[in-house]
């Protein structure tokens, strides 16, 4: 009973999720929408957190199966990928590495510098 | 053959999970960074397919009732987040400076490699989604008038990478405290970074849920700024 009232939670906020996303004209997908109204129903205590643990906590473990089958369709893409692919591989994992490297190290700068300042 | 796969609801289930174990157990046998169980599980799967002759189409019938729970799981990366609130709290400030120079950083990296490639303008605003999550990307390319296909293709690649590099480059950037590693890898590689993160610890995984989120709303807001330099 627990996980299926759990599974049904989760279900209606992406369903919720999924209607604000036709009702309002960005390009936010369902899963946004229904991430912030999940953190807002259990930061308000309107929902507890045992309502939706077990099963929320499964889903995020077995995420990663997930990205599979949209990935192995890169080969159906293949075609198009083809005129520029050098510069797609090529941009996509350098400017990952600058985007880590910056946004990583200006959060923990901005931390370390508060925590030294709260000791002083 | 082909006749007993055609329309299997079971086929492609079967092959997503079975290669992902396959992962599993390869990179539990070497423990290198190379034998990540998703890129084994995709390759393996792709593998598979152009070596049997079965199309993605057969393959995705059955599979796409896995992708399918990928909203409600995004949903759930609520709940790590609403654990570490007091973290959160604390440092909001800092995570948000973060994710906000990650996002122009993004901006600035793509637009200066374009013009190293000399791409056109529908190819550089294609590109220009790809550190941010999948149905936010397809939604901000189409907007861009950008390539959809190709910018899903920028964003798997991008978050492939960050599940499988992420950790070590960390490391290398000496990105030590839980929350900055969370924001980085969030930041720089959407929910397929952040799956990874989860494995790492609960701050990690529960910062970069937040990074996805907030780097996909401040992407769309920051790609006016870049959509029109070249």
């Amino acid at each position: 009973m627990k996980y299926i009232s759990q599974f049904a939670i989760i279900i209606v906020i992406s369903f919720i999720g999924e209607i604000l996303n036709r009702l309002i004209p960005l390009p936010i997908p369902a899963s946004i929408y229904g991430m912030a109204i999940l953190f807002t129903l259990l930061s308000t205590d309107v929902l507890k957190l045992s309502a939706v643990k077990e099963t929320g906590k499964f889903l995020i473990y077995i995420m990663p199966i997930m990205f599979i089958p949209p990935t192995v369709g890169l080969m159906e893409s293949w075609g198009t990928m083809q005129e520029f692919l050098f510069a797609i591989v090529t941009i996509s994992l350098l400017s990952t590495v600058v985007v880590l490297a910056v946004s990583g190290r200006i959060t923990q700068s901005i931390i370390n510098r508060k925590e030294k300042g709260g000791r002083e | 053959m082909t006749f007993l796969i055609e329309n299997s609801l079971f086929f492609g289930i079967a092959l997503t999970l079975g290669a992902y174990l396959l992962g599993v157990l390869l990179n539990r046998r070497f423990k290198i960074f190379i034998f990540n169980p998703l890129l084994i599980a995709i390759t393996a799967s792709i593998a598979v397919l152009a070596i049997t002759g079965i199309e993605y189409e057969d393959y995705n019938y059955g599979a796409q009732h896995i992708s399918a729970l990928l909203t409600p799981s995004t949903v759930c990366l609520a709940i790590p987040l609403y654990e570490q609130m007091r973290l959160l709290k604390k440092n909001f400030t800092a995570i948000m400076i973060g994710i906000a120079s990650g996002v122009l950083t993004s901006g600035i990296a793509i637009f200066a490699m374009a013009i190293l490639f000399a791409l056109n303008h529908t190819q550089y605003v294609t590109l220009l989604p790809k550190s941010i999550t999948t149905a936010i990307g397809i939604g901000l390319s189409q907007e861009l008038d950008g390539y959809i296909a190709i910018t899903v293709a920028a964003i798997m690649i991008t978050g492939l990478f960050g599940n499988i590099a992420g950790e070590a480059m960390c490391r290398m950037f000496r990105i030590g405290n839980p929350i900055a590693k969370g924001v980085a890898i969030g930041t720089a590689s959407h929910v397929m970074g952040t799956s990874k993160a989860m494995e790492m610890g609960e701050i990690e995984g529960a910062m970069s849920s937040l990074s996805v989120a907030v780097a996909g709303f401040m992407t769309v807001a920051a790609a006016i700024l870049f959509e029109n330099l070249i």
